[in-house]
C-alpha cells in the first residue's frame, strides 16, 4: 500500500480515481454494489417525478388494501400509496448521511493525522478521550442529544458527523503511525517543511486509502443508525416518508398487510447491502483487510 | 506480562473515569435537569428551587460529581428522578435480563461462527465459501430492526412457531423468558456470527498459507490433523478480540432489538429513561455499559496474552 502511494504521489488525481472505479466495477461484489448504490441515488433524485401518488395523500376509502392496478404495492393504514412512499423513503436518509459522512471522515481524519504526526502528551490524552467515547453505545450518545435538541435534519447531521468522526480519529492516527517513521517523512522534515505541509503532501496521500474504506463503512453504519433512530421514533418526523419509520408504522398491520413492511425492508436492505459490497470491493482493490473491523 | 496487564488495567480504569466525567459534563451542559423533567410545566420559581435543594442540585457541579462518584463506586447510583426508586435495584434486574440475552446469543453465535469461519476458510472462494461469506455480509449489514421484523413476520405471524413479543415482566425469574427469548437471541446471534466468522475465515486463510502449516503438510501430517492440531488454534487467536468487541456491542447495541421485542433489558430501560429525561438513570446505565466494555476488552487482552506468548512483550502494545 505504501509502495503504491509512493510511486503515485498525490493519489487524489482523477486518473487514479477512474482506475480505482474501474477496478471496483470489475469485481463481482463491486459491480453489484455500485449498481445498487447508483440506482438508489438516481431514485432519490428523481423519485418525486416517478411516484404515482403524493406521498402524504391519504385515502380513507382504500386503507391497507392489497396490491392492485391502482396501488401496485397496496396502501398503508392511512390509505397512502406504499409504492410512492417507498420510492421516496430514502431521500432524507441519503441527504443526512450523504452530508454527515464526508464531514465525519474529514474532521476525524485530519485530527487523527495531526495527532499521529505530533504525538506526545496531548496525543495520549486525546486517545483516552476517544476511547472513552467509544465505550458508550452509539445510540445512547445520539439519543441524549436528539432528545434535548429535537429530531430535525439540522440536529441529525451534526450529531452523526460528530460521533461518527470520533472512531475515524483513531483509524487515521494508526494509519499515520505506519508511515510517519518512514524515510520520506524524515526527509521532508529535514528539508524544513512545516507540519501542515508534511500532513498535506506526505501523510494525506498515504492515509487516503484507509480513509476511503473507512468512509464507505461509516456511511453504511450511519445509514443503519439513521434508520434505526427513525424506527424508534427519534429520526424523521411524519408525514415525511422514511423507510425506518414506515417499517415501524406498518409492523402493527403486518399480519394481514405485509407489503407495508416488505417494501421498505427491501429498499433499505438493498441500499445498505449495496454500500457494503462496494466498500468490500474498494477495500480489496486498495489491499486493505476489512474483516478485522469490529462493529463499534 | 503481569506488568503489562497492570498497565492495561490502569488505562481501562482511566477510561472509565473519563467516561464518567464526559457523561457528567454532558448532562450538566445540556439544558434541563432532573427537576425540570420531574416537575415538567410547573418547573419554575419556588417549586423548582425546593426540588433542586431537595436533590442537592444547588451545590456546585464539581462537588456533586465527587459525591456521586464516591457513591457510585460503592454501587449506589442514587434514586431515579421520576419514580424516586433506588437506581441500583431498578438497573440490577434489567442488567440480569440483558446478560441472559447476551449469554444465549453468545452460546449460539460463537460456536456457529467458528464452524462456518473454518469451513469458509478451508474452502476459500469455492461455492460453499461464497454462500457463507455472502450470508455473513447480509447478516451484518441489514439493520437489526429489519431482520427482527422479518423474523417475526415469518416465524411468528406466518408460521406461528415462536412468540414474536416478550410479555414476561422484568423481575420474573430468568427461565420464564423461554421461549420468548428465542427470536431476539437469533437476531443478535446472526450479527455476531457474521462479524466473528469473517475474522475466523481471514485468519484461517492466513494460517493455512503459513510456512509451518506447509511444513506439516509436506511432512505428511494427515489433512484434518493439520487443520485441527496445527492451524485452528492459531487461527482462533485473533478472534478473541473480535468476540470481546461483539460482547460489548451486545450489551449496548441491543437497544433496538430489545425495543422491537419488548424485552425488559437494560437497553430498553435506557431508551425509556432518555425519553423521560431521567438523567440519574441514564448516568448509571452509561457508566455500567462503559465498565462492561472496558472489562470485556481487558479480559480479552488477558486471554490473548495467556494464549499467545508473542503478545507478552512490550512491543506488542497496540
Amino acid at each position: 500500500m505504501v509502495d503504491l502511494a509512493l510511486t503515485t504521489k498525490g493519489s487524489a488525481r482523477p486518473g487514479r480515481a477512474w482506475a480505482l472505479l474501474v477496478d471496483i466495477a470489475s469485481r463481482p461484489s463491486g459491480a453489484i454494489g455500485l449498481t445498487l448504490v447508483s440506482l438508489q441515488l438516481l431514485l432519490a433524485l428523481f423519485s418525486p417525478y416517478l411516484a404515482p401518488y403524493d406521498y402524504k395523500a391519504t385515502d380513507s376509502t382504500a386503507m391497507l388494501v392489497d396490491p392492485s392496478a391502482a396501488h401496485w404495492l397496496g396502501t398503508d393504514h392511512l390509505g397512502r400509496d406504499i409504492l410512492s412512499r417507498t420510492l421516496q423513503g430514502g431521500r432524507e436518509a441519503l441527504l443526512v448521511t450523504g452530508i454527515a459522512t464526508p464531514v465525519a471522515v474529514l474532521w476525524g481524519g485530519l485530527l487523527g493525522i495531526f495527532f499521529g504526526l505530533a504525538g506526545g502528551r496531548v496525543d495520549e490524552v486525546l486517545m483516552r478521550v476517544v476511547d472513552a467515547f467509544l465505550c458508550l453505545p452509539w445510540i445512547l450518545k445520539m439519543l441524549v442529544l436528539i432528545v434535548t435538541f429535537g429530531t430535525g435534519v439540522e440536529v441529525l447531521i451534526p450529531t452523526l458527523a460528530f460521533f461518527y468522526g470520533i472512531p475515524v480519529i483513531r483509524i487515521a492516527r494508526a494509519a499515520t503511525h505506519d508511515v510517519v517513521a518512514l524515510d520520506f517523512v524524515s526527509a521532508a522534515r529535514a528539508r524544513g517543511h512545516s507540519r501542515l505541509s508534511i500532513m498535506r503532501r506526505e501523510l494525506l496521500p498515504n492515509v487516503l486509502d484507509v480513509l476511503m474504506v473507512e468512509g464507505a463503512m461509516r456511511w453504511s453504519w450511519m445509514l443503519l443508525a439513521f434508520s434505526s433512530l427513525s424506527f424508534l421514533g427519534f429520526g424523521v418526523s411524519p408525514p415525511t416518508p422514511d423507510w425506518g419509520l414506515m417499517i415501524a408504522d406498518a409492523r402493527s398491520y403486518m399480519s394481514f398487510s405485509p407489503w407495508g413492511v416488505l417494501a421498505p425492508v427491501l429498499a433499505l436492505s438493498s441500499l445498505i447491502i449495496g454500500i457494503n459490497l462496494t466498500a468490500d470491493a474498494l477495500a480489496k482493490a486498495l489491499g486493505i483487510d476489512r474483516a478485522q473491523k469490529a462493529p463499534v | 506480562m503481569f506488568r503489562m496487564f497492570l498497565r492495561r488495567l490502569g488505562l481501562g480504569l482511566a477510561t472509565i473515569a473519563i467516561v464518567s466525567v464526559i457523561i457528567f459534563v454532558g448532562i450538566e451542559v445540556l439544558p434541563g435537569d432532573a427537576c425540570t423533567a420531574f416537575l415538567e410545566r410547573e418547573a419554575k420559581g419556588k417549586l423548582l428551587e425546593n426540588c433542586r435543594a431537595g436533590l442537592g442540585l444547588d451545590r456546585p457541579a464539581a462537588e456533586r460529581y465527587v459525591s456521586w462518584a464516591i457513591a457510585a463506586l460503592q454501587g449506589d447510583f442514587g434514586v431515579s428522578a421520576n419514580g424516586q426508586e433506588r437506581i441500583a435495584d431498578l438497573v440490577g434486574a434489567r442488567l440480569g435480563n440483558s446478560l441472559l440475552l447476551a449469554f444465549c446469543a453468545l452460546a449460539l453465535g460463537v460456536p456457529l461462527a467458528v464452524l462456518l469461519g473454518v469451513i469458509a476458510g478451508l474452502w476459500r472462494d469455492r461455492p460453499l465459501d461464497l454462500v457463507v461469506s455472502t450470508g455473513a455480509i447480509l447478516a451484518m449489514t441489514i439493520p437489526e430492526f429489519v431482520s427482527a421484523t422479518l423474523l417475526i413476520l415469518v416465524f411468528s405471524v406466518w408460521l406461528g412457531w415462536l412468540p414474536g413479543i416478550v410479555l414476561t415482566p422484568a423481575d420474573a425469574p430468568l427461565w420464564d423468558f423461554f421461549p420468548e427469548i428465542l427470536l431476539p437471541v437469533i437476531v443478535l446471534a446472526m450479527v455476531m456470527t457474521a462479524h466473528i466468522l469473517r475474522m475466523v475465515r481471514t485468519s484461517m486463510i492466513e494460517v493455512l498459507s503459513s510456512d509451518y502449516v506447509q511444513m506439516a503438510t509436506l511432512k505428511g501430517v494427515p489433512y484434518w490433523t493439520m487443520v485441527f492440531r496445527h492451524a485452528l488454534p492459531n487461527a482462533l487467536l485473533p478472534a478473541i478480540n473480535v468476540v470481546a468487541l461483539t460482547i460489548a456491542w451486545l450489551l449496548g447495541g441491543v437497544v433496538v432489538v430489545e425495543v422491537v421485542f419488548n424485552y425488559p433489558g437494560l437497553g430498553r430501560m435506557m431508551v425509556d429513561s432518555i425519553s423521560d429525561r431521567d438523567l440519574p438513570v441514564v448516568q448509571a446505565i452509561a457508566i455500567i455499559l462503559a465498565a462492561v466494555y472496558v472489562g470485556v476488552n481487558l479480559s480479552a487482552d488477558l486471554l490473548s496474552m495467556v494464549a499467545n506468548p508473542r503478545l507478552r512483550t512490550a512491543h506488542a502494545r497496540r
